[in-house]
């Protein structure tokens, strides 16, 4: 066996055994680094003749390719080694928790979700929504809504009263969000296309009755408005609200003092599975608001001449239609912030009503 | 409203099926409330006891063979003392539910001998008290027949939930008017024939309130014999819920439901001298025919004699002059009153009656005279006697009210086309009288309708009858273009502060507006105009100042049901004083125990910490971030209202005088005030006070500008006074270079002996973009001595050696 030979298998033998990167590169110094044995090798290629260096050359030189390349498969060899320790030092338990995120753990109050789905719907139908205050005066909320003074219509809205001030006048709580049709004449000219979402208190409290609630209000005032275009917005708005393809309504003549003619009207509807209602189908029959033209004298308090305008509103309970909606027993629990109740019949933040996207989830 | 069908069908003569009847009365405004057909009674029959033998192993007992009239006898065991052979009664067959006992009969064994069903008692089957036998008919009493249509209960008893517009369907007659009127049959028995009467009156009547009192009618029948009504009315008047009393009383409450017309009967003989009607007087008393004594006032109309106050105008009679079996002599009165003094005479003593009923909504004044001949009428019937002339006091008659009404107004309003015979027809039908053949009629007001005013009532009556159900509905005019923003900027403000704040985690809670005193107290509410009169609750007395005392509160209740991490928030109404713009618009949100916006209690990563003051603040900031408020140009200081900790807690203004909310842990004896625990922080935020974002003519947002340069980031450490705020420092740092200096944050803020007394060392890191070249070292030795100067000049704080 020549030098070269035995310098390769040794070289070689020495690569294959080194254990780490460290070990190899230490191959690597003492056969290509500078005095290397393969360098000395290269060196005494110099000193020879023509003849003897066409053999030894090509030799050497195979010989230093043959080990660089050794050196570098062994060194990959070992990286990937490495790596595969590494991770396997690095396994985690990955089964554990991870915490909720806040916007999966937040709820929106199924009375906020469900105005902003009567926004959707009559936003649709080229309505706004208007407001007005809490506290109002006996005018706003009684007078200029045709209530006579001392008539049983008035007595029947169990209303809270403050004390009088000193001109012996004394605020309330609003009975109803209808003062706003008032608020809203006053301060705009029709065409008038408004819904009206708000608290409504009445001293009344029971599993259905509330001290506090809220109602949403409608008003269309124009020049042609009328009982036909009546019943259609409110059938649009019942499909659209209920997300079935079709009602079937029952307006029935009623009264209140700031429409006439005045209408109440049912719902067909199916209660025979318990704690659901369909709508839609079935035999029963369920109140869910009250409408009528706007009463001439609410539109002359409003400033309007009622030989020249005319219109129709419309009134029903926000949290009567969410609960019929949405399966909610009681409307106690509405104002109680009870987490657990929230949790379950409140509503994801990001889950936002849209038309495009369906109301509800 | 409750009335009978046979009594409906005294003044209708019609065809039409009970389910015809109700269906009707809904679609014409007479909303049914409940039927009852009487089916509970449909199982009882008439049965003939063929034998009656001692029970073998009872005393007290006898077996029965029982005729029910299909020719095969049952054998009944029956307790009953007045069981006997030939006696008829009413039988109910195994299967059959007995509502006085509450038990749905079988075929049972008693003392070992089978019974195959019962001879009935009148409590058994609900129709009285009678239990000391069973019911025994007459000899002539169909064996086999339906024992309620023998006994002529069967009569379906039909409730009507009246509105308060229609005082001529407070009676029979007027309900079977309107039905008449809507096609279902035709009207009977509307006029009422004068009794004649022999002398005037001897008991006079002066009136002293005429304002009160628009005509008194009065009229005395000598000689009547006061026993109990006859069947026939006592039923009626029981199936509608009133208590048969003596036949003078009964007729005054047969007539009220009959014509609406609510009458008083006085014994002659007890009444000293002639009747005034007049205001009550300082001391006037009365005991009233519920025995209760009532005190009343100059605001309360009476009808006096020499003894004093004998009756409530149009509300309540009085005891001490009411009719007795011993009554020979009974008064007739037929007065009109003032609708809403009776209302308020009602409502201020507590008297709900049938006459405040019809009165405060108004009755029928030209049937205030006929109302007396009715009810002489039916004494003469059940009491005998002979008649005075009727004697009318103050009556000046009745004007009826004409409208004109355009009969394209029926169009207008309603959308849908009634032929003008057929709107005309029905306001004829309903009593209105029609006058004029052209496009406008004169229409005139029937005495009994003084709800009716103006046109649109007149278009309702058609409409009504007509059928609402007829008006096909029209689509409302659509816009011809794409809807555009619907909601004002409060609007979508509000909005967006729930979805921000619900997206933190916190959950939104709908809580009262009316919260206790001394909640309300705490929170710098209280005054006496937001108190409210009769709340509902001692508890539930004052509008709120502030949404907070309501979400503390609920979320104790919260953590007493063993939920004490929990983050609520609301977005609503508070009230600074009782005008409309004294109510804000706030967001407010707490968090209580642990719970953080990363989630709360214990995790295998890292426990949550108890909530405090920046948790808070960062709800805060998000909310206004949600709204749109400039957050960069927020100020936070100190000085946050009362109910909040002084050390830990905020206020966020825009400039000097826009105070946009406040924050942080709250006041220990706020909390005490509200009896609750456990670490809790706040805040609130004026949705209202943010100012409205500037109207830009475009959407267009600024152009981006990159710098080719590196940015840089630099740290600081400065040693300050304890009391100097990292607010003020980090500002005086963001100002050394405006252009240059794009952020500033503080990492680190440590007190210790090393730093000396009093002192903190607050550790800033700033962002530094070069904009026009890349900065030299001596750039940036200038600008960090330009930081150093700037924040000594600000804090007197020294770079930390």
């Amino acid at each position: 066996m020549s030098d070269l030979e035995t310098l390769e298998q040794s070289l070689l033998s020495d690569i294959a055994s080194a254990s780490d990167e460290q070990a190899v590169e230490a191959v690597r110094v003492a056969a290509l680094g500078k005095k290397g044995s393969v360098s000395e090798m290269l060196k005494t290629l110099g000193a020879m003749s023509a003849e003897e260096r066409q053999t030894k050359g090509p030799a050497i030189n195979g010989l230093k390719n043959r080990v660089t390349d050794a050196l570098s498969a062994r060194k990959s060899e070992l990286r990937d080694v490495a790596i595969t320790a590494r991770l396997v030092a690095e396994k985690i338990d990955v089964t554990l928790p991870v915490r909720q995120s806040p916007a999966e753990r937040g709820r929106i109050h199924p009375i906020s979700q469900v105005i902003d789905e009567i926004a959707a719907i009559f936003g649709d139908l080229g309505f706004a929504i208007a407001e007005g205050p809490d506290v109002e005066t006996d005018h706003y909320n009684f007078t200029a809504l045709n209530f006579p003074v001392g008539h049983p219509a008035r007595e029947m809205h169990d209303t809270f009263f403050f004390p009088p001030d000193q001109n012996g006048e004394r605020k309330l709580l609003r009975t109803h969000t209808s003062p706003v049709q008032i608020r809203t004449m006053e301060t705009q000219k029709p065409p008038i296309r408004i819904v009206i979402p708000g608290k409504t208190y009445r001293q009344d409290s029971d599993a259905t009755h509330s001290p506090m609630f809220h109602q949403v209000e409608g008003l269309v005032i124009d020049k042609t408005a009328n009982i036909a275009n009546m019943k259609w917005v409110l059938e649009e708005f019942c499909k659209a609200f209920f997300e079935v393809p079709s009602v079937k309504m029952r307006f029935r003549p009623s009264f209140f003092p700031f429409t006439e003619p005045s209408l109440e009207v049912d719902i067909q509807c199916d209660r025979s599975r318990p704690g659901e209602v369909r709508f839609g189908e079935g035999n029963d029959w369920m109140e869910i608001l009250g409408c009528g033209m706007v009463h001439p004298n609410v539109l002359r308090h409003g400033g309007l001449d009622p030989d020249e305008y005319q219109g129709f509103a419309w009134g029903m309970g926000i949290d009567r239609i969410a609960m019929l909606k949405y399966g909610m027993p009681d409307l106690r629990a509405f104002f109680d912030a009870d987490v657990r109740w929230l949790q379950h019949y409140g509503f994801r933040p990001l889950d936002m009503p849209t038309l495009f996207g369906g109301l509800s989830a | 409203m409750k009335f009978t069908l046979s009594w409906l069908k005294d003044h209708l003569d019609t065809d039409a099926s009970l389910d015809q009847i109700v269906e009707r009365l809904t679609s014409i405004g007479l909303e049914v409330e409940s039927v009852d057909d009487k089916a509970a009674l449909k199982p009882f029959v008439i049965a003939k006891v063929l034998t009656a033998n001692r029970h073998p192993d009872a005393d007290k007992l006898q077996v029965l063979t029982v005729d029910t009239g299909d020719g095969k006898p049952v054998q009944v065991v029956c307790g009953a003392p007045n069981a006997r052979a030939g006696l008829i009664g009413a039988f109910a067959a195994p299967g059959a539910y007995v509502p006085g006992i509450d038990v749905t009969l079988s075929v049972g064994k008693i003392r070992g001998v089978e019974s195959h069903g019962m001879m009935c008692s009148e409590r058994e089957l609900q129709l009285s008290d009678e239990h000391n036998g069973i019911i025994d008919l007459p000899a002539d009493a169909p064996v086999g027949t339906s024992f309620a249509a023998y006994a002529h209960l069967d009569d379906p008893v039909i409730e009507i939930n009246l509105t308060p517009n229609r005082p001529d369907a407070t009676s029979v007659h007027g309900i079977a008017r309107d039905l008449a009127a809507s096609g279902l049959g035709t009207l009977k028995g509307g006029k009422v024939e004068p009794v004649a009467g022999d002398g005037e009156c001897p008991v006079k009547v002066s009136i002293e309130a005429p304002e009160l009192c628009p005509g008194f009618a009065l009229r005395l029948v000598r000689g009547v014999k006061n026993g109990p009504s006859p069947k026939w009315m006592q039923q009626r008047l029981l199936a509608i819920g009133l208590r048969p009393i003596n036949a003078l009383v009964d007729i005054t409450n047969y007539v009220t439901f009959d014509h609406g017309r609510p009458l008083h009967v006085f014994d002659a003989s007890k009444v000293a001298g002639n009747l005034v009607v007049r205001r009550g007087r300082e001391g006037d008393k009365v005991l009233a025919l519920d025995g209760r004594e009532y005190a009343l006032t100059s605001e309360m109309c009476v009808i006096a004699d020499d003894n004093g106050v004998e009756s409530i105008a149009g509300v309540m009679g009085g005891e001490h002059s009411g009719c007795d079996e011993n009554t020979t002599d009974v008064l007739i009165e037929s007065a009109l009153w003032a609708p809403l003094n009776v209302a308020r005479t009602g409502r201020t003593l507590g008297i709900i009656t049938d006459a405040r009923y019809r009165f405060e909504r108004g009755v029928d004044p030209e049937f205030m005279v006929p109302g007396v001949e009715l009810a002489t009428k039916l004494v003469l019937e059940l009491c005998g006697g002979q008649p005075t002339r009727t004697d009318v006091t103050g009556y000046a008659g009745h004007t009826a009210k004409v409208v004109s009404l355009p009969l394209s107004e029926v169009k207008r309003l309603t959308g849908i086309e009634v032929p003008k015979a057929e709107s005309l027809d029905i306001l004829t039908r309903l009593g209105f009288g029609v006058s004029g053949d052209g496009d406008v009629v004169e229409v005139s007001v029937p005495s009994w309708r003084p709800d009716v005013d103006g046109k649109a009532d007149l278009v309702e009556e058609v409409i009504r009858i007509h059928g609402v159900d007829n008006i096909a509905p029209q689509p409302l005019g659509a816009h011809d273009a794409v809807n555009g923003k619907i909601l004002t900027t409060l609007q979508i403000r509000t909005r967006s502060a729930r979805r921000a704040l619900a997206v933190r985690g916190m959950m939104e809670a709908v809580t009262w507006s009316f919260i206790p005193a001394r909640h309300a107290e705490l929170f710098g509410g209280g005054q006496d105009s937001l108190k409210l009169s009769n709340p509902i609750a001692a508890d539930m007395s004052d509008m709120r100042p502030s949404l907070l005392p309501g979400l503390i509160a609920a979320a104790q209740r919260n953590a007493d049901r063993g939920l004490g991490d929990v983050a609520l928030f609301e977005v609503s109404g508070t009230y600074e004083n009782d005008t409309a713009e004294g109510q804000r618009r706030v967001a407010s949100g707490i968090r209580r125990g642990t719970a953080k916006l990363e989630g709360s209690g214990r995790n295998w990563s890292g426990n949550a910490g108890n909530v405090g003051v920046f948790d808070a603040k960062a709800d805060a900031i998000a909310a206004l971030e949600a709204c749109g408020a400039p957050v960069d140009r927020l100020q936070i200081e100190t000085g946050a209202p009362a109910w909040y900790h002084p050390g830990r807690s905020g206020v966020i203004k825009l400039g000097p005088k826009v105070v946009l909310g406040a924050f942080g842990e709250f006041h220990p004896r706020t909390l005490e005030g509200l009896d609750v625990s456990g670490p809790l922080c706040g805040f609130e935020v004026y949705v209202d006070a943010i100012p409205e974002p500037k109207a830009k003519p475009t959407k267009t947002k600024p152009k981006l500008e990159l710098s080719a340069f590196q940015a840089v980031k630099r740290d600081f450490a400065f040693v300050v006074d304890k009391a100097v705020e990292a607010g003020t420092l980090t500002r005086a740092a963001l100002a050394a270079d405006k252009k240059l200096i794009t952020g500033v944050s503080v990492f680190d803020v440590f007190e210790g002996a090393s730093l000396g007394e009093g002192k903190k060392s607050i550790a800033i890191e700033v962002s530094i973009q070069p904009v026009e070249k890349t900065l030299t070292d001596q750039d940036f030795e200038a600008l960090a001595a330009r930081i150093v100067e700037n924040v000594k000049k600000q804090t007197g704080g020294a770079l930390r050696s």
